[in-house]
């Protein structure tokens, strides 16, 4: 039983992968327009030469170089073969320099940065949240709620626009964008890391801001029931003291369904970064993907695409396979 | 029947007043509407085009939301805008939901083979992140347009719907009621129409506005990342260009900041009317809100 659930998650998660990859393919294809005509057409823009090759040898070149001259079936299998090797090919702006290259240098800063403002989220939240469905908790929790949970509608980044305006341009507190300092070499001194620190508040903060009122709400619908269990009762009967009911009893319990979403929410980080890195110039995965799209980078847009979709099947899939671990009850 | 349905109207308006939350939340969404149907009659519209007015202005007389670089009114561009973005998210959230109804309903009233299909289909299309393929599809089309961009968008935004109605029409093929249909010989079609389709009304028109609230949100993304339609002003177009041309630092502040407002607003009005509909739907919720 055990065996058929894993294989089964296993088998949507190569579907998920191999789906992501032929739309990945495909949807290039069905646009009407070529990349080499693009290509050729920047360069005629540039002025560049042609040393003396007609167009048609340039584009024959090109279309070798890219394996465009092969039939399209043979294109197609190749194409998957090379993603599933994460060989995502080279970019077109930064040629020779291949994809993946630049996508392993840009994923610590997003990770960085998006990573630790979700755990904190999270933590932040699920506590909040716990002590809304709390009945003994102070009366000033549920003052905040409405407040969390307007702005958790907000997107984040228009959010992170007006505290930028705010915090680094009229109080001019913190730096108005990037990971570090120009000028500054990235070492691992106290320095570097404190100035990193700096410069990671605000994008931080608006993710805090508009995501803890998400595990709020969330933390508080399974508290409730959590808080109904017959175990509960049993607790308050012992006598045991209301912290230790709180901590041990109640919000142990409910965490877990949070702990899932939360594996899924760290799987979407790399997705999420996109918006928030462009509006703070920071140098992750989304400013890799924003600057790749404006330089009609193709074969990167596809490469981070593809990218994005990739850790999130990965966190799924995790998640899938610890959650029978977490809660024995779920074996199907 | 005009009787019944002026009866329902009132109990439907009574519902709404009793409700802060809906009543916020539709006042919110009405101001937005309203904004883009009155304002033009206040407002010379044709100034929301690049260079048909000084630039840089700060808010003015003549100008109450200022110029931006390009030489358009802003406040001009937000009333072209907004209705643009509205328009955008509702056809997007309309045909999302069709489509999520429509598969939700055949793989929970057929079962089997089909909703394995459908269900494997829906749950492996809920794991990739939209944006990924609204950005290799809108850098693969060169020229976007509100409708095209808003039919992209629906065919990322049927899934929810889609596992929402199944979960709810596999409950009801079970219900005394339909067995009944099915025995009194009822065809399938008129039992999904007649005797399903009225039960999962309320569930689907809660998911249309989280359908559209969710399209809105993917459409501006892609129109802040300067991939939106080129030919209309959007909204999320205009803080694109905001940043591209360093209107922040530049203490433009009448540049971004009204987009980001209407935007605000749009969302936490989308916010309370889907609340408020989830509470409607699902009762036990209303105690704790």
């Amino acid at each position: 039983m055990k065996h058929a659930y894993l294989i089964r998650r296993v088998v949507m998660f190569f579907v998920v992968v191999i789906l992501a990859a032929t739309l990945n393919f495909i949807i290039p294809r069905l646009a009407p327009g070529d990349p080499i005509g693009a290509v050729l057409e920047e360069l005629r823009a540039r002025g560049a030469s042609t040393g003396g090759d007609s167009e048609d040898e340039i584009v024959a070149a090109y279309r070798a170089r890219f394996g465009l001259d092969k039939p399209i079936h043979i294109q197609y299998f190749s194409f998957l073969a090379n993603t599933l090797r994460f060989d995502l090919g080279y970019s077109i702006s930064y040629y020779p320099q291949k994809v993946e290259a630049a996508l392993l240098r840009s994923l610590p800063w997003t990770v960085g940065l998006l990573a630790i403002s979700t755990v904190i989220s999270f933590a932040f939240g699920s506590f909040f949240g716990a002590l809304m469905a709390w009945p003994r908790a102070p009366a000033t929790v549920n003052r905040f709620v409405p407040f969390f949970m307007v702005l958790s509608a907000v997107p984040y980044y228009l959010l992170g626009l007006i505290l930028v305006y705010i915090f680094a341009f009229v109080l001019r507190w913190l730096p108005l964008g990037g990971a570090y300092s120009s000028g500054t070499v990235p070492e691992m001194d106290l320095d570097f890391i404190l100035d990193v620190i700096r410069h990671g508040m605000l994008p931080a903060l608006s993710i805090l801001l508009t995501s803890v009122g998400f595990w709020a709400l969330g933390m508080r619908g399974v508290m409730v029931t959590v808080l109904g269990e017959d175990y509960l009762t049993l607790a308050e009967a012992k006598g045991l003291p209301d912290r230790r009911i709180f901590f041990a009893y109640a919000m142990r319990n409910a965490l877990l369904p949070q702990v899932t979403s939360l594996a899924i929410a760290l799987g979407t980080v790399a997705s999420g970064s996109v918006l928030v890195e462009v509006i703070f110039n920071y140098p992750g995965v989304g400013w890799l993907l924003y600057n790749a799209l404006r330089s009609s980078d193709y074969y990167m847009v596809q490469g981070v695409a593809f990218f994005l979709i990739l850790t999130v099947a990965v966190s799924v899939l995790i998640v899938d396979v610890i959650y029978p671990l977490l809660d024995p009850r779920i074996e199907r | 029947m005009i009787e019944t349905f002026g009866r329902r109207g009132k109990a439907a308006i009574r519902y709404i007043l009793r409700t802060p939350k809906l009543l916020l939340g539709l006042v919110l969404l009405a101001a937005l509407l309203a904004l883009g149907l009155v304002g033009p009659q206040f407002v010379d519209v044709e100034n929301a085009r690049p260079i048909s007015v000084p630039t840089n202005q700060a808010p003015s007389a003549e100008y109450p939301l200022g110029t931006d670089s390009g030489g358009r009114d802003v406040l001009a561009v937000i009333i072209v805008g907004t209705p643009q973005t509205l328009r955008m998210g509702l056809l997007a959230g309309v045909v999302g939901v069709l489509l999520g109804t429509s598969l939700g309903l055949i793989a929970g009233y057929f079962g089997g083979r089909i909703d394995m299909a459908i269900s494997t289909l829906t749950d492996t299309m809920l794991t990739i992140p939209p944006l990924a393929i609204l950005l290799v599809v809108a850098a693969s089309v060169r020229t976007m347009s509100v409708e095209n961009m808003a039919l992209i968008i629906a065919l990322l935004s049927w899934m929810f719907p889609a596992r929402t109605i199944r979960a709810q029409v596999l409950s009801l093929r079970e219900q005394p009621y339909v067995h009944m249909a099915r025995l009194a010989g009822l065809s399938d079609l008129r039992i999904i129409f007649e005797e399903i389709m009225p039960n999962i009304l309320p569930l689907a028109a809660a998911s249309f506005v989280g359908a559209t609230s969710g399209a809105i949100l993917a459409g501006i993304g892609l129109e802040v990342l300067g991939m939106g339609p080129q030919r209309t002003p959007t909204l999320g177009m205009t803080i694109y260009w905001a940043q591209l041309y360093s209107a922040l630092i530049r203490g433009l502040w009448w540049w971004w900041l009204p987009p980001i407002i209407v935007l605000i607003v749009l969302f936490v009005g989308l916010f309370l009317v889907s609340a408020a509909m989830d509470e409607f739907v699902n009762p036990r919720l209303r105690k704790t809100g």
